[in-house]
C-alpha cells in the first residue's frame, strides 16, 4: 500500500479545524453585534468567540505542518 | 419538525453538511489505497501508534458512550465512571503488554482468525458467528440512537436519520475499507472532543465549581450518595445502581473489561493494523490515556445535570408525562449552552460518534464475515474476489444493522441491553482466549467446549432470572440487584464456567504439540525485541504512568 504519498489524515484535521474555527468565530462576533433573541444560558461568556478562535489556531498549525505539498518539497 | 429542543441556523447546517462531505470525501480519496485484502481489511497494518491508538477508543466512542454514559450518569451518578476507569484501563493495558505480541505475532486478521490457528475451525466459527450477531446488534443500537438524538434535539425524521447516516458510512466503509474507518474515526475522535468539551466547561462554571455542584446535587438528591466511586458500593442497597464492590471489581473490572478491550475484535482490529509490535503495544497504552478523560465530556454534562437541571425522568415516563428523560441529558446540556455554530459543531460532534461506532461495528463485521465464515466455505478464493465480498459484506452488514435499530426501538433501557449482550458472548470468550495465550495445555476440544458452555450458561442464566425473578438472589447474590448489576454477576458466572469448562476438557483430551503452538501461546514463543529505546519511549513505562494516574483518580473519587 502506497500510503506514504498519501495526505496525512492529520492535515485534514486541520482543514476541518479551520473551517469551523472560521465559521464559529464568525458566528461569535455576529452575535457579539446584534445579541439573538433566545440567548443561550452564560451567553455572557461569549464562548463562541474564544472557541472558534481556539479551533481556527489549532487548525492553521496543523494544516501548516501537515501540509502536502511541504512533504513533497 | 415539532417538538424539538433547538433548531438550527444556516450556519449549524454547513457545519454538519461540511462534515457528510468530508467523510465521504475521504472515502472515496481511500479507495485508490485499498487495493488488496490486506488493504481494505487491515489498513496496510501500516498506521502508526497515535493513529491505531485514537481510532481503537474512537471505534468504541459511539452513541452509547456519548447518549448512555451520560444518561447512566444521570441516573447512577459518578458510579459510571467505573466503566471508563477500573472498567477499561486495566484491559486496555494487559491487552497492550500481555496479549498483542500474540495478535500481532500470529498475523491472524481477526480474533476468531486466532482461535483458528490455536484452537481450530469449530472455534473460530462459532466465535464468528456469535461475534457477527452482537456486532450487528450493536451496530443497530448505534443507529437507533443517534436518530433518537435527531428527533429529540432536531425534530428530525428518525427514519431519514437512520437511512442518511448509515448510508454514508456503507459509502466510505464499502470505498475505503478499514483505512478509511481508521481515518474517519480520528477526524471523528478530534470532532467529538471539539463539540463536546465545551458542556463541562460552561457547565462547571454555571454550578459555580466541583464543590457547589456536589453540594447541589446532595440537596437535589437527599439521601443518595451520587458524587462517590467506592463509599456506596459497599452494599447492595445503599446506591443507586443496586451493585456491590465485588461486582465492579471482579464482574466489570475483571471479566467484562477485559473481554471487550482484549477479545471484542471491533477494537482489537485498530490495533493489528498498526504499523509494527511496537506501535501495536503503544496504542492501547495511548487510547488508555485518552480513556481516562473521556469521563469529562460524557460522564460530568450528567452530574452537571442533576445539579442544574433536576427533574428528568425515565424513558417510560417521559412519554407518559410528555417531559423530557435522562437519555436525553447530553442534547438537553447541549441545548442549554451551545449558540449558533457551536450548536452545529455539538451536534456534529454526536453524529461523528455515532458514525466511529458505527463505522467500527460494520468494518470489523466484513472482516469476520469474509474471513471467517466466508472463505472456509470456498476452498480457492482470489485475494481480489475477498476484497469484493468484503465490499458486500459492508453493504450487508449495514442492512442488517438498520433492521436492527428498528427491533431496538423497543427496548427501554439501551445500555442494560449492550451489557447483556457482553455476558453472552463476550465473558465466554475471554476465557477461550485468554487460557489460549496463556496456557499451553489448552487443547482445541477444551477451546470450543468451553466457549459454547460459556455462551448457553449465560443466556440460560438471562432467561431463567426472566422467567423467575427470584433467580437473581441466586446469580446476583441479592434480590434488589438492578439490571446493570445482574449483567456483571452473570458475566463472572459464564466465564468462570467457561473456565471450569476449559481446564476438565484440557485434561480429558489430548494437547496439540509445542511445535504448533509457537506464535500462538506464552511459554512456546519467543517475542522479538521492540528496538533500542530509551526507557521513556518503552511501552512499560507509559503503562505505569498511566496506572499511576488511575490509582490516583479513584483515589480523589473516592
Amino acid at each position: 500500500m502506497e500510503l506514504k504519498n498519501a495526505i496525512s489524515i492529520w492535515f485534514f484535521i486541520g482543514v476541518v479545524l479551520v473551517v469551523y474555527g472560521a465559521l464559529i468565530l464568525g458566528a461569535g462576533i455576529y452575535g457579539l453585534i446584534i445579541p439573538p433573541a433566545k440567548p443561550v444560558v452564560l451567553n455572557e461568556l461569549h464562548a463562541s468567540v474564544w472557541w472558534g478562535a481556539l479551533l481556527f489556531a489549532a487548525g492553521i498549525a496543523y494544516v501548516v505542518k501537515f501540509n502536502p505539498k511541504k512533504k513533497k518539497d | 419538525m415539532t417538538g424539538s429542543i433547538v433548531s438550527l441556523g444556516t450556519i449549524d447546517i454547513v457545519i454538519i453538511a461540511f462534515y457528510f462531505a468530508l467523510v465521504l470525501g475521504i472515502g472515496f480519496y481511500l479507495k485508490r489505497y485499498t487495493r488488496t485484502g490486506d488493504d481494505f481489511f487491515m489498513a496496510g497494518r501500516k498506521m502508526t501508534s497515535w493513529i491505531a491508538g485514537l481510532s481503537f477508543l474512537a471505534a468504541n466512542l459511539g452513541a452509547l458512550e456519548l447518549m448512555g454514559w451520560s444518561a447512566a450518569a444521570y441516573q447512577y451518578g459518578i458510579l459510571a465512571t467505573h466503566w471508563y476507569w477500573i472498567g477499561a484501563i486495566p484491559a486496555m493495558l494487559f491487552l497492550a503488554l500481555i496479549m498483542m505480541p500474540f495478535y500481532y505475532i500470529s498475523k491472524a486478521h481477526s480474533v476468531p482468525g486466532y482461535l483458528q490457528l490455536r484452537y481450530g475451525n469449530a472455534s473460530r466459527t462459532l466465535s464468528a458467528v456469535s461475534f457477527g450477531f452482537m456486532t450487528v446488534l450493536m451496530s443497530g443500537i448505534n443507529m437507533y440512537s443517534m436518530a433518537l438524538v435527531m428527533k429529540v434535539v432536531l425534530g428530525w425524521d428518525i427514519h431519514f436519520s437512520i437511512w442518511v447516516s448509515s448510508a454514508t458510512v456503507a459509502i466510505y466503509v464499502t470505498l475505503g475499507g478499514l483505512l478509511s474507518a481508521i481515518f474517519n474515526e480520528v477526524l471523528q475522535f478530534v470532532l467529538i472532543w471539539a463539540g463536546a468539551l465545551l458542556i463541562p466547561i460552561i457547565g462547571m462554571i454555571e454550578a459555580g465549581g466541583w464543590g457547589k455542584m456536589v453540594a447541589k446535587i446532595q440537596a437535589n438528591f437527599a439521601g443518595l450518595d451520587l458524587t462517590h466511586l467506592w463509599r456506596s458500593i459497599g452494599s447492595f442497597s445503599d446506591n443507586a445502581m443496586g451493585i456491590h464492590w465485588t461486582g465492579i471489581v471482579f464482574g466489570l473490572g475483571f471479566v467484562i473489561s477485559f473481554g471487550y478491550w482484549t477479545t471484542d475484535f471491533l477494537v482489537v482490529q485498530r490495533v493489528l493494523a498498526a504499523k509494527d509490535l511496537r506501535a501495536a503495544k503503544m496504542a492501547p497504552i495511548i487510547g488508555a490515556g485518552f480513556k481516562m478523560m473521556v469521563p469529562f465530556i460524557v460522564i460530568l454534562p450528567g452530574l452537571l445535570a442533576l445539579s442544574v437541571m433536576p427533574g428528568l425522568v425515565g424513558e417510560s415516563q417521559a412519554v407518559a408525562t410528555g417531559g423530557h428523560s435522562y437519555n436525553e441529558v447530553l442534547p438537553l446540556m447541549l441545548a442549554r449552552y451551545a449558540g449558533p455554530g457551536l450548536l452545529g459543531l455539538g451536534i456534529t460532534a454526536l453524529i461523528a460518534g455515532f458514525m466511529s461506532g458505527m463505522a467500527g461495528n460494520v468494518s470489523a463485521f466484513a472482516t469476520v464475515w469474509t474471513y471467517d465464515i466466508y472463505k472456509p466455505l470456498r476452498k480457492k478464493v482470489s485475494d481480489a474476489h475477498l476484497v469484493k465480498v468484503g465490499r458486500w459484506a459492508t453493504v450487508l452488514g449495514v442492512l442488517i444493522s438498520i433492521g436492527t435499530a428498528y427491533l431496538v426501538m423497543q427496548f427501554a433501557s439501551i445500555m442494560d441491553y449492550v451489557q447483556a449482550l457482553f455476558s453472552f458472548f463476550i465473558a465466554p470468550l475471554l476465557a477461550t482466549v485468554l487460557f489460549g495465550m496463556l496456557w499451553k495445555r489448552a487443547t482445541p476440544a477444551a477451546g470450543f467446549w468451553g466457549l459454547l458452555a460459556g455462551t448457553v450458561s449465560s443466556i440460560g442464566m438471562w432467561a431463567w432470572v426472566k422467567i423467575d425473578p427470584q433467580a437473581l438472589a441466586i446469580i446476583a447474590f441479592s434480590p434488589n440487584a438492578k439490571a446493570m448489576s445482574e449483567n456483571m454477576y452473570r458475566a463472572l458466572w459464564s466465564w468462570l464456567i467457561a473456565a471450569l469448562v476449559t481446564i476438565v476438557v484440557s485434561y480429558l483430551t489430548k494437547p496439540k504439540p509445542e511445535s504448533e503452538l509457537v506464535g500462538l501461546v506464552r511459554g512456546c514463543t519467543e517475542l522479538p525485541s521492540e528496538g533500542d529505546y530509551k526507557f521513556y519511549q518503552r511501552p512499560i513505562f507509559w503503562a505505569g504512568v498511566i496506572l499511576v494516574c488511575l490509582i490516583a483518580l479513584n483515589v480523589v473519587f473516592w
